[in-house]
């Protein structure tokens, strides 16, 4: 393979991984947008929905479409029951008592995961099949391609959602002004819940669409949730498009990085940039600087 | 102050806290305990200085156990690889660290909230990673080995008993300047920047320096820690220093209470001995220990040891109403 083929194939792996960060960014931008809090559990939904997969197909003997179905519903059921239970509970917290909540649920998510599924890894099978195809001198695995349309799909369907249908609009409202959109008689505490059942099926999704290239395991969650984090700040923490080109943006970062310089130094790479995104430009690439309310 | 309500004079409860620290080994003389003590005693220096940090200025950091690791690394490198006694590199990790958290804290502290929280948390993954991979320096993955004890002129803390004396000095010293600043003029002025940065700042605190200062005064209480931590276990591997251990202190001080020294010592011991009480409970200790941090976080916002004296004022006077209705 020439140096420009390899390129080439860091760049097809880029996007891949990018998508799935952007995935699991557009979940955290949904809770932050209707409620300001970062929610360090969105990790615990991306492995939640591998893991719930694998037990439909092998336990339940589901194929697999219905299988992630499945999933997918069962982790946005997970997402609005951590909001009732933990989060609604909260008046007037503040971001340190919310940050603690939050990553103590993803402690107790995954510590009840390796519980239940043990500490290795499973695979879940490609959705159509595994021969490569040559694009170019390089090759893209046809998971890829599921990776990166499934991503788009769910992008276009979360704009058409919130520009769309009354909910979205609702939602969008309480975010912006909740005392304006309680007056006018939206329920804020509705749209929280509906937020947060939202972000857990988005992340099982990622969960899920990943999980034949890299498998799914219970600790997953931590690193793949805090680069979904990195993609969001990247972009502009609650910018929708944002969020896809800070993914793509870090994916290709990383995979050029770890090929062409050195793996083991591949997560540095992804929270360095992160550090230096919050050092100079806190507001991402595509956020427009926001004046610190006092 | 509230906090220390039951006891008044901070230096009483100081007094009182050497004494029972000083006769607690008459009491503790199995090996095991002692050990268990000595870590104790190096978490609640890391959690006195968090507690300054996050009590008293009201910042986060998720990266903590970054700077108890380099704390450990700088002087167990140089006294693993360069042959130097465990005293000589004490300065280096105080120093080192300190300036490593400048260099951090100058553009960190610029940050709020969540923003705040992720950048130290990349910060102390990035260390974590730096750990693992430079494995000339410190072993990698597989750990450092052949770290020095700590010898003064010809003594060496060669028993735990002695050690548990050194660990004791240094959480008394630290826990005596704690005091000093919480009340002292700096004190005030990081109260004044917890309520509000704006007031503070029109009032003529400088209020970013204060952020900065003691954020990299809490770093300098890590590295003590991971000084006395890589010399009395003589291997340090990274493991012991990753995300995990950074919420864990995070977890001693909120369990303890923000905003109270004492809270992060009793957060400290708490969290520190439970696991190793509940070894039975060892498969689950992890998720126990999440929900604690949810169930306390929701119900006790304030800490443990807040919460509960709270509640036992709420009960005494609910009694007493009660009884007052009777009569």
């Amino acid at each position: 393979m020439s140096l420009e083929q390899q390129i080439l194939q860091y760049l097809i792996t880029g996007v891949t991984v990018g998508s799935i960060y952007a995935l699991i960014g557009m979940g955290f931008n949904i809770i932050y947008n209707s409620t300001e809090i970062i929610n360090f559990a969105q990790g615990e939904f991306v492995m939640l929905g591998g893991l719930l997969t694998v037990t439909g197909m092998k336990v339940l003997h589901l194929p697999l479409p219905f299988a992630a179905l499945m999933a997918v519903i069962a982790v946005a059921f997970i997402g609005v029951l951590f909001d009732v239970l933990a989060i609604r509970p909260l008046k007037d917290a503040s971001p340190i008592t919310l940050i603690i909540i939050t990553i103590g649920a993803s402690i107790f998510f995954r510590g009840i995961a390796s519980l239940l599924w043990g500490k290795e890894p499973y695979p879940i099978p490609a959705f159509s099949g595994e021969d490569p195809i040559p694009f170019f001198g390089a090759v893209i695995q046809p998971q890829s391609l599921w990776v990166m349309g499934i991503t788009v799909l769910i992008v276009l369907g979360l704009r058409q959602f919130f520009n769309r249908t009354i909910i979205g609009k609702a939602m969008l409202a309480s975010a912006f002004q909740p005392r304006a959109a309680r007056l006018v008689g939206i329920d804020t505490r509705f749209m929280i819940l509906i937020s947060f059942g939202l972000s857990g099926f988005v992340g099982a999704a990622a969960g899920i669409v990943i999980a034949p290239i890299s498998m799914t395991q219970y600790d997953i969650g931590i690193m793949i949730g805090l680069k979904g984090f990195c993609a969001a700040i990247i972009g502009g923490l609650g910018n929708f498009w944002g969020v896809v080109l800070g993914g793509v943006t870090l994916g290709v970062l990383e995979s050029l990085g770890a090929g062409l310089i050195s793996s083991g130094y591949k997560d540095a790479i992804a929270f360095g940039i992160l550090l230096i995104m919050l050092f100079f430009r806190p507001q991402g690439i595509l956020g427009k600087g926001k004046e610190d309310r006092v | 102050m509230k906090g220390v309500s039951f006891i008044r004079n901070p230096y009483t409860g100081f007094s009182v806290f050497t004494l029972a620290l000083l006769l607690l080994p008459l009491a503790v003389t199995n090996d095991y305990y002692l050990n268990v003590l000595i870590f104790i005693g190096i978490h609640s220096i890391i959690a006195i200085g968090l507690d300054l940090l996050m009590g008293y200025t009201g910042q986060i950091s998720l990266g903590h156990a970054a700077f108890f690791g380099l704390g450990g690394y700088i002087s167990g490198v140089l006294s693993a690889k360069m042959g130097w006694a465990a005293l000589a590199g004490l300065p280096f990790s105080i120093l080192g660290v300190g300036l490593i958290a400048w260099i951090i804290g100058v553009p960190t502290l610029k940050l709020h909230g969540h923003y705040l929280a992720m950048a130290t948390l990349g910060f102390g993954i990035i260390v974590f990673i730096f750990f693992n991979e430079l494995v000339p320096l410190t072993g990698g993955p597989s750990g450092l080995t052949g770290i020095k004890g700590v010898s003064f002129m010809g003594f060496t803390f060669d028993s735990d008993l002695k050690y548990y004396f050194l660990v004791v000095f240094a959480l008394l010293l630290s826990l005596f300047l704690s005091i000093n600043v919480v009340r002292s003029r700096v004190g005030r002025a990081l109260r004044a920047i917890h309520g509000s940065e704006v007031a503070s700042s029109v009032l003529g605190v400088n209020v970013p320096r204060f952020k900065v200062a003691i954020f990299v005064l809490s770093a300098v209480y890590a590295a003590l820690a991971g000084w006395l931590y890589a010399h009395y276990i003589t291997f340090l591997s990274p493991s012991s220093f990753g995300f995990l251990f950074s919420v864990k202190l995070v977890t001693m001080v909120v369990i303890g209470s923000l905003g109270s020294i004492w809270g992060g010592i009793f957060g400290a011991a708490l969290l520190t001995s439970l696991p190793e009480f509940l070894y039975i409970f060892e498969k689950y200790e992890t998720t126990v220990f999440g929900l604690i941090l949810v169930i306390v976080m929701i119900f006790m916002p304030k800490g443990l040891l807040r919460g509960l004296e709270d509640l036992a004022l709420r009960t005494l006077a609910s009694r007493k109403r009660r009884v007052g209705d009777q009569g």
